[in-house]
Formats: structure tokens, sequence, C-alpha cells
């Protein structure tokens, strides 16, 4: 195995940093979630690493929750639209003719607005609640992994040893998940980083909005969202789970990228 | 017929279709779905006569087909029905605050567009040294922030440590053209932040892509300067993937634009939409969904009928 370069280690420690925060929250956070505990917007300390937020509660507290839950719904969602997407993109590579023009079709339209503005016409009828927003999360972004399985299974398709596994009469399901499946991971891989990201940045996006996870339970967003006030008197309590997010974010991208570089390159191609 | 003429006439009629296709999924999402607008106007508590009643007056009970097209044809004729929560006319309501939502998102553009472009070609021109990897590792970054962390790194570095900007946008109706510009300046470099990290690494990827003709290297072995031959033989061919990336970015300025707007407070179509969406009036939000929609549509239409006639392939046909 080659050298991981120092970015992709870098993103891979940090990225284990949160997911383990995020896992071990009940017991690394030095205080309850809603627990009081000092004035408000105290600036860092010995107490309080990061200062207190609004109304005096632990910032790091919060935020190690509020990665939990960010972490747990990003997750959820993005696990959901890659079985959505990967299942569906197969079957209309597979099964082809009206199945693929159906459903190529209404991910079309799907796909035609910003994600963001249908989630915001879907959310104000259904009720706001964690399962909600992850089957809405994940509806919008299967549209993405579609596409992209899709696309990666039409070139399996044609392969002969698809082409014997059909001729020896083996099931649809055999073939999606059996032929196609493992020959299609690693692209798929490198994708669900993306899209795992992406999610983070749309249900923090929505938080932050006010039309995502909602008080008492504590996210990223919604904690910008709480203490944005305090950044014209110079309390940059807000900018704290703000950069929890930036952070995340890029260390995932990183990741990705280097995935991604790795895949091309096993498949002969001009990665790096 | 034309065959460039065709083939966008053949574009533009398929963004009608899909705008058509988008108009009743946003009506079908907040119809179909469960929860009724009768029983969010009265709450949970209202008792199944005045529910009937109100279903009566809004005209629920006619079939979804009847009502959508009724809506449809609302929306065409400038009639966008009247809010739910305060009685309000909702054309009335987008008209006010298009105006703002327009002057937001064009002085954006303005901006970032030339400003893309600039770097971009520094980029290509400085390919795999310092200036390319300062500019691609910056924008890097800015691309995996979303829009409202962003912002508040933006507010706090330029309200706080550096003290040069209000962290509040207000625009009046009596504002001059450059107060109102004064006033809109940290949302704009926000979204240009935004939008610039996309729109300059494909104007760097375009060019790069053309760098590789044999013209190039003719032009280069001819002796030509970097610069002269990236201005004079690079550009004028990467010129159409460029413009098509460029509107395609404005079209993301839709979605950055809605979040900017209640970062800010900005009075405009974005925050109308998000605050009507807590709300649950659902007239509100289907006709600015719509509104949304059609200009995201319209800009990626553009960006296609653009890229046809730019391309020199089409423009002499045998």
């Amino acid at each position: 195995m080659r050298r991981i370069p120092l970015s992709a280690l870098f993103g891979l420690v940090m990225t284990g940093a949160f997911l383990f925060c995020a896992v071990f929250a009940q017991w690394i956070a030095p205080y309850p979630l809603d627990a009081v505990t000092g004035k408000v917007w105290e600036a860092p300390s010995a107490e309080f690493w990061l200062g207190t937020d609004t109304i005096g509660r632990d910032i790091l507290s919060r935020m190690i929750y509020g990665g939990q839950i960010t972490i747990f719904v990003a997750l959820a969602s993005s696990l959901l639209s890659f079985g959505m997407g990967a299942f569906f993109g197969f079957l209309a590579a597979v099964r082809g003719g009206w199945i693929d023009q159906v459903l190529s079709r209404v991910v079309d339209v799907l796909m035609a607005i910003p994600s963001l503005i249908v989630a915001l016409v879907v959310l104000s009828v259904l009720p706001i609640s964690l399962p909600v927003l992850i089957i809405v999360m994940g509806v919008l972004d299967a549209t993405r992994v579609f596409r992209l399985s899709r696309a990666v299974a039409m070139d399996i398709t044609v392969m002969d040893y698809v082409e014997a596994a059909k001729l020896r009469g083996e099931k649809q399901s055999w073939i999606i998940f059996r032929e196609i499946l493992p020959n299609a991971l690693s692209p798929l891989v490198a994708e669900f980083g993306l899209r795992f990201i992406f999610a983070v940045l749309f249900i923090s996006t929505l938080s932050f909005l006010g039309l995502g996870i909602q008080p008492p339970l504590a996210d990223w967003g919604g904690m910008v969202k709480e203490n944005k006030d305090g950044l014209i008197y110079g309390k940059a309590a807000a900018l704290m789970p703000a950069l929890a997010i930036a952070v995340l974010a890029i260390s995932v991208n990183l990741v990705a990228d280097w995935v991604l570089s790795r895949t091309t390159s096993l498949k002969g191609g001009r990665g790096a | 017929m034309h065959p460039i003429l065709k083939l966008v006439v053949q574009r533009i009629a398929l963004g009608l279709v899909l705008l058509l296709a988008v108009s009743l999924l946003i009506f079908a999402g907040t119809e179909a779905l469960p929860g009724d607008v009768a029983q969010s106007i009265l709450g949970q508590s209202a008792t199944p006569e005045a529910l009937a009643n109100l279903r009566e007056a809004l005209g629920l009970n006619e079939p979804a087909l009847t009502r959508y097209f009724k809506w449809l044809g609302g929306i065409l004729t400038g009639d966008f029905g009247v809010a739910l929560t305060n009685g309000q006319d909702i054309g009335q309501a987008i008209g006010q605050r298009l105006g703002n939502t327009l002057f937001l998102a064009s002085a954006a553009a303005m901006i970032s567009v030339p400003l893309a472009i600039l770097l971009g070609l520094v980029a290509a021109r400085y390919n795999g040294r310092w200036p390319d990897k300062l500019i691609s590792g910056v924008t890097l970054s800015t691309i995996s922030l979303p829009e409202f962390v962003a912002a508040y790194f933006v507010i706090y570095l330029l309200t706080q440590v550096i003290p040069i900007f209000q962290p509040v946008a207000m625009v009046f109706p009596g504002m001059g053209f450059w107060e109102k510009l004064q006033a809109v300046a940290l949302p704009v470099i926000v979204l240009v932040l935004v939008v610039l990290a996309h729109m300059m690494r494909m104007t760097r990827a375009a060019v790069l892509n053309v760098m590789q003709s044999a013209y190039i290297e003719t032009a280069e072995l001819k002796g030509l300067g970097p610069m002269t031959v990236i201005w004079r033989h690079a550009l004028p061919n990467a010129i159409a993937p460029i413009i098509s990336v460029v509107v395609l970015n404005l079209a993301y300025l839709v979605v950055g634009v809605v979040v900017v707007e209640v970062v800010f407070s900005y009075n405009a179509l974005g925050q109308y939409l998000v605050d009507h969406v807590a709300k649950r009036d659902l007239p509100v939000v289907q006709a600015v969904g719509l509104i949304f929609a059609a200009v995201y549509i319209g800009l990626n239409i553009l960006a296609d009928v653009i890229s046809i006639l730019a391309n020199p392939r089409l423009r002499h046909p045998k």
C-alpha cells in the first residue's frame, strides 16, 4: 500500500475524531446538553473550554451532543439516499425500457430545481421531525446517486460476465446484487463521502433556517442560529459550531478526494 | 428551418415542459402530502363543522386536478391568490420583494463573474505553480462551506475584527442607488465568495482543456507570450463553456440568496419564503417556490442556448 498523503491523513484523523465524539458524546461532554452552568456568553476559560452560549450553557458540551445529532441525521439520510439511489439506478440500467424512462424522467424533474427549494416546499406541509427530515433529505439526494449508479451500471451490464449470468438464467436480484454491485462499489464509496458531507451541509442549513432539527435537541446549524446575535457584540460563540461544520466538511472532502484518486488510478486512469 | 434555430426552439420547449412538470411537483408536494390547509389555518382544536366550512370556502372540496389548473391559470394571469396568515395579496407582496432579491443577486453577479474569469485565467496561466495552488486551495475550502457558515465568518471578520461594515442589510424604498449598494455590501461579499469558487475552477478547467490543442502549441512555438496565447487563442475557444458555467452558477445564486437573506434579515423573496414555510402558509410557499424554480430553470435554458449559439460547428452547417 502506498503512503497516505498528508492531506488525506489529516482528513482521516479529523473525521475519525468527529465520529468518536459523536458516538461517545454522553461520556465525553463535560456538562449535560441543557444545563445552564455559567453566565451568558462567557469567554472561553478552563471551566468552559469554548465559552458559554446565549443562555449560559457550555458550548463545547452542546457541540459534542450537536455533532451526534448532525452526524446521525446526515449518516441516516445518506445511507437512505444510497440504498434508494443505487437500487433504482441499477434497476433502471438492468431493466431499461419504460422503467428506466419513468425513473429517469422523475429524477430529471426533481433535479430541475435546487434541493433546498423542494425541501422548503415539502416541509411547509409535513410535520418537522427527525424521521421526516431524514426521509426528505434522503429522497432528494437519492436523485444524484441514481444518476451515478445508473451510469456505472450501464457500463457493467454490457460486460460478458453479466451476459453469462443472464444466459445461465440468474434472477434479476442476483444480477443486481451479485454481479453489478461488487463491481460498482469503488466509485460509489467515494461518492458516499460527498453525499454525506452534502447531507451535513443540508441539515445544518435547514436547522439554521429554523426548519431542521428542533429544540430541545441541539445541532450545529441550530447552534449558529441560537448564538448569531452575539456576533454583533463581538461574542464569537456562533463561530464555534460554524467552524465544526467547516472542518468536518473539509476533512471528509479530503478523504473522498484521496479515495477517488486511488480508484481512478487503480482503473488505469489519470489519478495521482 | 436553420439547424441552430431548431435546436434552440427544442431546448426552450423542453424547458417549458420541465417547468410545467415542476409546477405539478410543487402543487402535488404540498397538496398530496398529509396535512391540509384548512387544518393548518384553524389549528388542531378546530371543530369538524368549522373545518368543513373553511374547506368549502377555499374550494378544497374540488378535485385536486381542477384546483391545480385554477392555481396555474391564476399564476399565468398574475393572480397569485392571498396569503393564509394575513390575507395579503401574494402578487403584491412578491412584487415588493422581488426587486430587492434581484438587486442583491445582480450585484453579486456583477462582481463575481469578471473576478472568477480573471482568477481562472491567472490560475490556468500559472498551472501547477504557486498562484494556481493558492487560488485553487482557497476556493476549494470555500466550496465546502455552507452559505450561512461563510456568512458568519465574513460578518465576524468585517464587523468585529476589522470593523468596516454594518452587520445588518436594510434597504428602504427611498434609498438612493449608492446608499443601497453600500447597505448590501456584506451580503454581496458572501454571495460572491459562495459562487466564485465553482465559476473560477470551471473557467480554469475550460481554458486548460483548450490549452492542449495543437493550435495553442503552434502559437507558443511562434514565440507568443503565455498571456497573449491565453487571451488571443485560448479564451475565444473556451468562451462557450465559460459562459454556460457562469450562467449555471448564477442559477446557484438562487439557493445562496435564500440563506443569505435570512442571515442578514434582508427583506426580500428568500426571507419571505422561509418565513412562510415556518408559518405553513401554503399559497405563499407554492407561489414563491414556483418563482425560484422558474428562475433556476430559465437560467439553465439560457446556459444551454448560449452554448448552442457559441458552438462554431453548429453555426456553419454543411
